[in-house]
This record gives structure tokens, sequence and C-alpha cells, in this order.
């Protein structure tokens, strides 16, 4: 056998290891999950766990608080993501079209949350929150505002990305020259064109709405995992079932947005 | 004082059927932070008229055809199309057409939605829309790609497309960003002749920016050189080229030899040859003057007083370097046959043509 097969057999040997340490990293804790929530009282397997979860009456009589928890999650996530594209795509696309020196302060300021420990947000919003109370209640969903400063720097990134990829201000100018507005030119021209990169900002703040846990829980407002952890002080087993049904949901929402939009390409042909 | 431009009864008379309007762009100004991209330019360009725009980087030829599509705001100025001041409407009402550099097609529309999204934009009933897509699309040649999109056509379609799109709004005028610089040499040409094709058809005034000269006098009725935010000169191609109303002008569009001179009145005395000067020329005195390669003659001489340095075959024609005895460097065109015949150290004789010339003095170079 040649030096160089021995070489690509090592290491495609190497690959498959690390994949699979990285693999059992992952699922080790998840099958540990399923273990759990399947164990019967006195022995063997038991779905009963499973079924009480997707039992909506049995969860609304009585688990109100996971029913509040997940209805609270389900609006916080619309709501953050309705609220950081409405903020960040135009804002982006603005900036790119007339305030190109403001790129790096506008990265800057959108990065900066990643540098910002959770527990130090909590203490620089509470005054916020506590006029947020005051004047539009005690609601769970006013959290949105704080998870829109958590999405930022993932929101942004794939914007980014996206508004990289095309020549903004050359389509926003030829939209414009052909008598768009500028609502036209956001709803018509540039959205379409960064669909793909929206939506994976979408998904992101998606997943990180529904695993957010420290700043509800500091400001004693519901949201999924602390109607999780709550839970569990009752009944560990569909705490942790709640628990790998929400991590099972972002998986699919994060390999959905690996698929959406990637749109077929053919090649250009060649000059004639 | 800049001077006004304003065309001649000839070129309008050269241009299409007179659907466009006329443009007055007026003492237009615009700086960028210390850079003067617009020094009190003024421009009037006739109905139907297809100007061209010539000059070096930073000349400040795209400002001008920014401001005059509303993409950029003019220090001051005034800009007139169809006799309205427009100086403060914005882009979209302006009514314009216009086609960039860069491949502007919106990316996930089709050729035809491509040129149907201004129609739409004008509220123009779909039945009038899909018949003028069609019509224009087949102005463009391009009615078999109506629909793919953008990145399915090569660059030279998607430029036509673009033309089609905007033509498709009957712009009152037609706004040209060196549409063809980023098109192959062969393309180019192809697109440029088309692009004078279909603005003789439709009539529209338009406004070509290009630093490709030959581009320009190839198509444009006029063509204006533009140095430091300002018009040097807009003439009409063979008098641009032919009576340069300045060094810079001589300089930039085609070929020249800069060659030391006296001038005596209306002639001057170049390579030991009279020449006839243009007027505007230096009226005494040293000077140097200002000879297009092909008003110089060459002849094999043993006894010339020049030195073949190259002689390259260009295809069409030829040309020669030989350098004098008093070491300036002559170009002279030679037919393209006549290359081979011409060695390095070879002696010739220069002899300038009674073409007409400018004469500048020595120290204004």
């Amino acid at each position: 056998m040649s030096l160089h097969a021995t070489r690509r057999r090592r290491q495609a040997s190497f690959r498959w290891t690390v994949v699979g340490v990285i693999g059992l990293f992952f699922a080790l804790p998840i099958f540990s999950m399923v273990e759990f929530t399947t164990r019967a009282p006195g022995g063997g397997r038991t779905l009963n766990t499973w079924a009480t979860l997707f039992n909506f009456s049995v969860i609304d009589a009585d688990y109100p608080e996971l029913k509040t928890g997940i209805l609270a999650s389900a609006g916080l996530t619309l709501l953050t993501v309705v609220i950081m594209l409405f903020l960040l795509v135009p804002t982006m696309t603005w900036v790119r079209l007339r305030l190109p020196g403001m790129r790096r302060t506008v990265e800057f300021i959108c990065l900066l949350p990643l540098t910002i420990p959770a527990i130090v947000l909590v203490v620089g919003l509470a005054p916020v929150y506590a006029w947020v109370s005051y004047f539009l209640g005690e609601s769970s969903l006013w959290l949105a505002f704080a998870y829109v400063v958590l999405v930022l720097p993932y929101a942004y990134r794939a914007v980014d990305a996206g508004l990289s990829a095309i020549d903004v201000k050359t389509l926003a100018e030829a939209a414009r020259s052909l008598g768009a507005g500028w609502l036209t030119v956001m709803w018509r021209i540039i959205l379409p064109n960064v669909r793909t990169a929206v939506l994976s900002a979408a998904f992101l703040s998606v997943a990180l709405v529904l695993g957010e846990f420290t700043i509800a829980s500091l400001f004693s407002r519901d949201n999924l995992q602390v109607a999780i952890n709550l839970l569990g002080k009752r009944d560990a087993s569909l705490a942790i079932a709640a628990a790998l049904a929400a991590l099972v949901l972002a998986f699919i929402v994060l390999i959905a947005m690996s698929f959406v939009g990637t749109g077929r390409r053919s090649h250009r042909p060649e000059e004639n | 004082m800049p001077a006004t431009h304003m065309p001649t009864s000839d070129t309008a008379a050269r241009s299409g059927p007179g659907q466009g309007v006329a443009v007055a762009l007026t003492e237009l100004r615009r700086s960028y932070g210390s850079i003067r991209a617009l020094d009190g330019l003024t421009l009037n360009i006739a109905p139907g008229e297809f100007v061209a725009l010539l000059g070096p980087s930073g000349c400040g030829k795209t400002t001008v055809l920014r401001v005059l599509a509303g993409l950029e705001d003019a220090d001051s100025g005034r800009v007139e199309v169809g006799g309205k001041d427009i100086t403060s409407v914005p882009t979209s009402a302006r009514d314009m057409g216009m086609v960039f550099q860069a491949y502007s097609l919106f990316p996930h529309m089709t050729a035809r939605q491509n040129v149907e999204f201004g129609l739409q934009l004008r509220r123009i009933p779909s039945a009038r829309r899909r018949e003028r897509v069609a019509e224009i699309l087949d102005l463009v040649e391009l009615s078999d790609q109506a629909d793919r999109y953008a990145h399915q056509m090569s660059g030279g379609q998607q430029q036509r497309v673009a033309l089609a799109r905007a033509l498709a709004i009957e712009p009152q005028v037609l706004l040209l960003d060196e549409p063809l610089s980023a098109l192959d040499a062969k393309v180019r040409v192809q697109l440029r002749d088309e692009i004078r094709r279909i603005q003789l058809e439709v009539g529209t005034t338009t406004l070509f920016v290009t630093h490709d000269q030959e581009e320009a006098l190839a198509v444009a009725d006029r063509v204006g050189v533009m140095r430091a935010g300002n018009l040097e000169q807009l003439a009409a191609p063979q008098e641009l080229y032919s009576r340069p109303a300045t060094a810079f002008v001589a300089e930039f569009v085609g070929l020249t030899n800069a060659l030391a001179a006296t001038v005596e009145g209306d002639h001057a005395l170049v390579l030991g040859t009279s020449v006839p000067l243009l007027p505007g020329s230096a009226q005494h005195g040293a000077a140097t003057v200002l000879i297009r390669p092909e008003s110089i003659a060459v002849t094999t001489d043993p006894t010339g007083r020049a030195t073949v340095v190259t002689a390259s075959f260009l295809g069409a024609t030829g040309l020669l370097r030989a350098v004098t005895e008093s070491g300036e460097t002559v170009m002279a065109q030679i037919d393209n046959d006549a290359v081979a015949t011409f060695i390095p150290g070879d002696k010739v004789s220069l002899t300038p043509r009674p073409n007409p010339a400018l004469a500048v003095a020595a120290d204004a170079r």
C-alpha cells in the first residue's frame, strides 16, 4: 500500500473519531433525557410522560405554569423576531446606502451584547424594566425588548452576510431611478434578495429566545425555561421531556434554516 | 468663468425622431470634503441628442450624471429638464432611465419582470405592460431570454436587459454610467453600436459617461471632455479630434505628439516644416505644437534627421516611433504593410502634413 493511501486512511479515521466523540458528547445527554423520561415506576419503559406532554387538556388543567410558559415563549419569539427585523434590516440597509462610514460603529454596537453576561444585562436593565412595568404592565411579552438586545449579535451577522452578497447601493439606485420610493425599494428589492439571511436571523433568534432562562427568571417573568425549571420541582420527568421537546424544536428550526432559501444556481453562459 | 456649451443645429439635426427633452445643467458645484468634483459645470443638451462625457478618473463625469439622476445633490447650481427646474425633485420622480456600470438587474426577477418593474410602479394596465415589455425586449433582441434570471445571462445580455428596463418607462432622459466597462472588448463594440441604434430609434435624450474615448467618439453626437470638475471642450467627435480647444483635450483624446516649434502668426515651424495653426493657438515665439501621428509623413531617407526606435503593427495601421536629432520622440502613423520595412536604427525623414494643429506657449504645459 502506498504511503499516500495510508496517510489518507489515517486522516479519514481521525476525522471519524472526532465526529464520533463530538456526536457522543451531544447524543449522550439526549439519550439520558430520553431514558429518564421513559422510565416506568416499577421498572421497564413507558411513554406516559410524553403522552402527558402532548395532551394539551391535561397540561392546561394540571400544569398551567407550563402552558403559560409555552405561550409566553411563543409570544416572545414572535415579538422579538418582528422587532429585531424591523429595527435591524432597514438600519443596516440605510447605513450601507447612506452612512457607510458608520458601519463599524453599528457593528460594534450590535456585537457588544456578546461581551456582556446576562446577569450584568439584568442589573442594567432592571431600572429600565421598572419603567416598562409602570407604563406597559407586568406582561412577560415586554421581555422581548431585552431579548432583541440579546439576539442582536447573531442577527447582525446573518443580515450582514446577506447584504454583503448583493450590491445594495446599485440595486436601490436602479429601483429609485425607475420610480420606486424607499418603502418599495425595501419591500420589493432588498428584502427578497436577503430573504435567506433574514430567515437565518429569525431562526437564530427563535432558538435563542426559546432557550433563554436567566433574564426571565431574574425579572420574575414567565417563559418556557422558567416554566420547565418550576415544573422540575413537581414532576422531574415531565420537565425533562419538555426541555427535550424544546431542544428538538430548536434543532428542527436550525436544520430548516440551512435548507430554506438555498436556490438553484445555473452557469452563466459565455458572452456571444 | 466656465463656458456655456450649446448644441448646434447640426448636432440636433443628427439626433433621432426628437421625443427627447432638452437638459440644462447650470453652474453645478459639488464637493466631497476638500475635493471639488464639480466646479461650476454648465452643460446644455438638445432634445434627442446623445452626449458623451469623457475624462480621466476623478474628473467629475459620473458626478454630473448622478446629480442629473438625483442620486447626488449639487451644492449649488440648477438642473432643468424640459424647461422645468428639477434640482430638488427626488430621484424616483425624475423620470429618468439609468444603466449602471455594475450589473444592476434585480437578481430575484426574470428579465421580463425586471423590465416590467418600472411599468408596474407607473400603474400601467397589465395588458399594455405585457405588450410594452415584449416590444422593448424585442428592441434589444432578447425576447428569447425573457424568462431568464440575471445569473442565467451573460454580462452583455444583462446590460441589454438593463437598457431595456431603463427604456421601458419611456424616460425623458437616458443616463448611461459606463455601462460597457465590465464587458469584454468584442461585446463592448457590439453593445455600443446597439445602444446607438436604439437611441436613434427611440430618440431619447441621452447622457453617456465613459472613460473609453473610442466609445465616446463612436456613438455620441457631441463629446464633452472633462477635467477637474468642468468641461474643457464640448464638440462633435470629428471637431474634438481634429480641432482640440486645449492642450489637455488634444493629449487626452487620441495620440498626440508634443513638438517644439516656433510660431509665426498663424503658422508654426515644426520639424523644419510650416504647419497652419488652429484658432486659439499661441501667437508668436517658442511653442509646443500638438500634432496627431497621422499628420506626420515618414519616408526612408539615409540622410534623414530622425532614427527609428520601433515600428509596431496595430492591425489596421502601424505606428512608428522615431527620435529626432534634438532628442524628441515622434509617433507617426504608417501603413500596416510598411511596418516590416522600418528597422530600428534606420534613418527617416519626418514631415508634418499641412493639417491645422494647436500650438501652446512652450511654458504653458
